[in-house]
């Protein structure tokens, strides 16, 4: 369709690097070494003696986990690369904390159950098919490049889904709803694309 | 929802706006509308496929004639920005797809005072918001705070004084945190308590608020507001790091 365009002088700046970063930005994505800040609001502070972490909706019972509960639960470091919407990708990013598959060994799952929610403090919410929180795709970190989170990052602790744009990965996340059938989240209803595969280029609705 | 398609836009008009930041104006023939706030992104595309896209915030206010303008910061070791700045001429054609962004906008609906806090080129999509506040009824009394480093880099310095002597509500409150011109009484520091508690007067917790800029400008901006006793609901931000190039 546009594929033969050409925008008249533009010769663009190839990514260096090399071979270790072919294949690995998506399209129209560049490389950063920064780590940029986007969110909508005011930062929250939640004091960490105040902090839960619920698995809830449907499951068994809902669990709750207290700060120091949930970061000594089985963790461990995760290297990723992500991607945000907004069109950066930062390679090899260095995190640590539990597999949300770890943290569903906690509680028994209702078969209707196909969806989740993660919803953080400030309200924010974002929605997923379950499939795309199990088998080590997705953690929630409190450790980010070995020091603890910080607050705009998502700190104290943010859900990390790197194979899906950024704004999946909620910040100052404190729970996971289960759910039947799938709710559009905050940037979801705001005409973010629901799935927000990177490799598919969704950004938006319609993509 | 429809599909946001690619589109070919002709450049119609270039403006310098300070010695870093120019204005392109684009004639989009599908445009399908904006709110101001919104953005757009643009695609560049080399003979041999390799292409960049980087987002835009829209610096006009909303027009029916498919007439939409951006204003970009150079960025220094940037891909984009220095293309735009060097090599883009009036008549070229570039592509782009648009409008994206739903939260940080302000189209006229909400009726409440508003203050709008600027970091250097983070004016632009509060400028969508002046602008068309301006050619509204009944537009709400609106402070635009605008945090510049020198008195050459604010960013549509004639506009906004045109507007804000119009007496239509809108009050321009500078500061310029680096250096300031002979005789200058405005503000001369960064954006901090004080400063935001005086420019907001006992009115605070009925504002309407959007900030825009630097994300250590803009954390502390949202946080010193709560602190002044907004609702966090109605601190709408968005921020752009060292690397939106």
């Amino acid at each position: 369709m546009t594929d033969r365009f050409v925008t008249r002088g533009f010769v663009g700046r190839r990514e260096a690097g090399g071979t270790d970063t072919r294949g690995r930005i998506p399209p129209g994505q560049y490389i950063t070494r920064d780590f940029p800040v986007l969110s909508a609001g005011p930062t929250p502070h939640t004091p960490l003696d105040r902090w839960t972490f619920t698995l809830d909706g449907l499951v068994s019972g809902p669990v709750s986990w207290s700060w120091p509960e949930f970061t000594a639960l089985p963790s461990r470091d995760f290297v990723v690369d992500i991607s945000c919407v907004t069109k950066w990708t930062k390679l090899d990013s260095r995190w640590h904390g539990v597999a949300v598959d770890t943290l569903l060994e906690s509680v028994d799952l209702d078969p209707s159950a196909a969806f989740a929610v993660a919803y953080s403090d400030g309200g924010y919410t974002t929605n997923l098919p379950i499939p795309d929180l199990l088998n080590g795709q997705a953690f929630v970190a409190w450790e980010y490049d070995g020091a603890p989170l910080a607050p705009e990052h998502g700190g104290p602790a943010r859900l990390v889904v790197p194979h899906l744009y950024f704004w999946k990965s909620a910040k100052w996340v404190r729970g996971i709803r289960l759910v039947e059938r799938d709710e559009p989240g905050f940037w979801e209803s705001l005409g973010y694309h629901n799935r927000g595969d990177y490799w598919k280029e969704q950004r938006y609705s319609g993509d | 929802m429809a599909a946001i398609n690619w589109q070919v836009a002709t450049v119609d008009a270039i403006r310098d706006e300070t010695a870093q930041v120019k204005s392109f104006r684009f004639d989009v023939p599908a445009w399908p509308g904006h709110r101001p706030g919104q953005h757009l992104d643009l695609r560049l595309t080399a003979e041999d496929g390799y292409q960049a896209q980087r987002s835009y915030s829209i610096a006009s206010a909303p027009t029916s004639n498919g007439a939409v303008e951006i204003t970009v910061e150079r960025v220094r070791d940037g891909e984009v920005s220095p293309f735009m700045h060097d090599i883009v001429e009036v008549g070229d054609r570039l592509e782009l797809r648009g409008p994206v962004g739903g939260y940080f906008v302000w189209d006229g609906s909400m009726p409440d005072p508003l203050l709008l806090v600027a970091g250097g080129s983070g004016i632009v999509p509060l400028m969508a918001m002046v602008r068309h506040r301006a050619t509204i009824a009944n537009a709400p009394p609106t402070t635009l705070l605008y945090s510049s480093r020198t008195d050459d880099d604010v960013i549509y310095r004639a506009e906004l004084d045109r507007l804000a002597a119009d007496s239509g509500g809108l009050r321009v409150v500078h500061t310029l945190t680096r250096s300031q011109p002979p005789g200058w009484t405005g503000y001369a520091r960064r954006v901090d308590h004080q400063m935001l508690a005086d420019v907001v007067g006992a009115s605070a917790d009925t504002l309407q608020v959007f900030v825009c800029g630097p994300t250590p400008l803009v954390e502390s901006v949202a946080q010193n507001l709560v602190d002044l006793g907004l609702p966090p609901s109605r601190v709408r931000t968005e921020r752009f790091g060292p690397s939106g190039a």
